[in-house]
């Protein structure tokens, strides 16, 4: 519980999505223009995180970890995970459309290309590689249930940190900014400052 | 030959250099550009994997683009790329262990980088194989230059050295110089990125884009 707890909080704040790997740095950048649609599209990848990342876990550990008559498959997880999370978000999209029409309208071109989010890549890619640590470490993953509070931790950190560029480039719609910094240079720098924030979290324990 | 190197095909390779940069104009791609350049050897084989496989990417999805079914195209394409990853990487681990190490997952993650699936999109899908493949080298060094850029600066001041190597004098830091330890930082990449982004629309502000 203790540990579960502690990979919790930590993939929120500590090893963030966006401030400590940079990943779905894209669609972050593309999308933070207003608050309603990137709290939308960070839901969404939340729940697309949530689902794609115990499914490669067992993938992982069940079938390319020397699960097929003792090979070793490994080499294999690339096209599979991106399989895995391309096949996921169609189905995804369209349970969505079914029962959810307002949302669906609301995402629109977001649900499909979340497919290429590096965010989701990433965190299967690093679940990959935090099997192999050994189990006192704070950033072990040992079972599905790790995975799943992993890919949650990770979703809810991406989305805190997509709502509240969102918010600040709200209110910089009214500030003067220098010419050549208009748009991505001045965006790139707003990041960088909340970066700095985030980096006080480091070494937090719990 | 004159066909090889036509105006069009010219202006494919040409143009992402510098005023269609993938980084700086399209802002594709960024993520690996900010994790891996603390240092600047991991930026440059970065940088030529990510070439190698646009590249590649490009031809083979090009040669196919009359076979692939329209409605599961991005899946096709992203195969196609993801077996590419899997060479570059398995081939990085055999000859450069190190830096392959020192990559870790963003290696894999080159099959979600933006440029790939912007460039098979945009231009693979909809042009002849010798245009592709031109267009995807240029991309790609476009995109590998930033890194390059980005990877210097930040370990020349970030750590005083390049490639490893000490190349700022012991008589400075016996002066009081001392190395800029937030360049080794993520954030600083953020800053610096910003900065040569702005720079960039600078020196081009008169050029039509």
């Amino acid at each position: 519980m203790e540990h579960a707890l502690n990979l919790f909080i930590r993939s929120i704040f500590v090893d963030n999505m966006i401030f400590a790997s940079f990943l779905g740095m894209c669609s972050y950048l593309a999308v933070s223009k207003n608050v309603k649609t990137s709290f939308g599209l960070g839901i969404a990848v939340t729940f697309v995180l949530v689902v794609t990342c115990p499914v490669n876990y067992l993938l992982q550990t069940r079938v390319l970890d020397g699960g097929i008559a003792g090979q070793d498959l490994t080499y294999l997880s690339f096209i599979l995970f991106i399989a895995v999370i391309a096949g996921i978000t169609q189905l995804v999209e369209m349970i969505v459309e079914r029962f959810s029409p307002s949302l669906y309208n609301a995402l629109g071109i977001f649900l499909p290309l979340i497919a290429v989010n590096c965010a989701i890549m990433g965190a299967s890619l690093f679940m990959q590689q935090r099997i192999g640590l050994p189990e006192t470490s704070s950033q072990y993953i040992g079972g599905v249930g790790d995975a799943v509070i992993y890919a949650l931790g990770s979703g809810i950190g991406w989305l805190l940190a997509i709502v509240g560029l969102a918010a600040i480039r709200e209110k910089m719609a009214y500030t003067n900014v220098p010419k050549a910094f208009q748009g991505l240079g001045i965006t790139f720098i707003t990041v960088g400052l909340m970066a700095m924030a985030f980096m006080c979290f480091s070494g937090l324990k719990i | 030959m004159g066909k090889i190197f036509s105006k069009e095909n010219k202006a494919a390779f040409l143009e992402p250099l510098n005023l269609n940069n993938p980084i700086a104009i399209q802002i594709l791609g960024i993520c690996s550009a900010l994790a891996v350049t603390a240092q600047l050897e991991p930026a440059i084989v970065m940088g030529l994997s990510v070439t190698v496989i646009v590249a590649f990417s490009n031809l083979i999805v090009s040669l196919l683009r009359k076979t692939i079914p329209n409605r599961i195209r991005i899946i096709v394409q992203l195969v196609v790329v993801a077996a590419l990853v899997t060479i570059v990487s398995m081939l990085l681990k055999a000859v450069a262990y190190d830096v392959s190490v020192q990559l870790s997952v963003y290696v894999g993650l080159i099959i979600t980088n933006c440029i790939l699936m912007g460039r098979l999109e945009a231009f693979a899908m909809t042009h002849g194989p010798w245009a592709s493949l031109l267009d995807g080298i240029g991309s790609g060094l476009g995109y590998a230059w930033i890194l390059v850029v980005v990877g210097f600066v930040r370990e020349l001041l970030g750590s005083g050295t390049l490639f490893g190597l000490r190349v700022i004098p012991d008589l400075c830091y016996k002066a009081g110089y001392v190395d800029n330890g937030m360049m080794v930082m993520p954030a600083m990449a953020l800053f610096l990125l910003g900065g040569i982004i702005a720079l960039h629309r600078y020196l081009n502000r008169n050029k039509n884009m």
